[in-house]
């Protein structure tokens, strides 16, 4: 199904992600410069947008992991629970991503 | 006529399993998958909420965050283990799409490569930040 190959190209994305991450924390370590540069970068709408993006992938990957892990233990096969979880996946994905852009723009 | 399949093949399929397979890994590389995924769920959350909370932050503010000996402890785990959940998920896609031998090597060993390197740039940065 769609939500399998769709598990493999946010994993992709997330992986690109930890660009941001690494850049985040190095620029912490060398400089108060080099890690304003950063938090200025992440509030301009192309940062924002690359988080957004980054949020909606982890927690997509993340609901989609579950279902994997759910899958290697034995459970969720059969077709009705099957669907069932699949639309949950979208649900939480998009539940989740907005509570947290809430919450970051709260506390911002 | 049907016939039973044949294979010439010395090895029994319990000699294979005790060597482990043709990589000499068996089961691990899919283990340690399924093992930072796991080690990922409560690290992920934990990390979205410190990140929350760094919104607009300053230097001066990580500093002070990462000075406790959790947010430390932490990071570091979960540094580990999104690194090594990445290079194993990414070589499993490769594996998968990859049909070149070379083509499919190379990349594996450059995904290794850099997600150690990354891995320790983040550690170092941590520590640097939190000692």
């Amino acid at each position: 199904m769609a939500l399998s190959i769709s598990h493999r190209v946010t994993g992709i994305g997330l992986a690109i992600g930890t660009l941001l991450m690494t850049w985040w924390l190095v620029a912490a370590a060398v400089s108060d410069d080099a890690f304003a540069g950063v938090q200025r970068f992440l509030a301009t709408p192309i940062g924002i947008l690359l988080l957004l993006g980054w949020s909606a992938a982890l927690f997509f990957h993340f609901f989609t992991g579950l279902r994997h892990l759910a899958w290697d233990a034995g459970y969720g096969f059969d077709k009705p629970l099957y669907e069932r979880t699949g639309w949950a996946v979208i649900a939480a994905t998009i539940v989740a991503t907005l509570l947290l852009w809430i919450i970051g723009f709260a506390v911002w | 006529m049907a016939r039973t399949p044949h294979v010439d093949v010395m090895r029994s399929p319990l000699g294979r399993a005790r060597g482990l397979g043709s990589a000499r890994a068996g089961a691990h590389h899919w283990w340690m998958l399924r093992l930072t995924s796991l080690a990922l769920v409560p690290l992920t959350l934990w990390f979205l909420c410190a990140m929350v909370r760094m919104i607009g932050a300053t230097r001066d503010d990580v500093v002070s965050w990462m000075a406790g000996p959790l947010p430390i402890v932490l990071m570091i785990a979960l540094v580990i283990a999104t690194f090594h959940h990445m290079q194993a998920g990414l070589q499993v896609v490769i594996e998968d799409y990859v049909d070149h031998d070379w083509l499919r090597i190379g990349s594996i060993l450059l995904v290794r490569g850099l997600s150690l390197l990354l891995a320790l740039a983040c550690i170092v940065s941590v520590l640097r930040l939190g000692l």
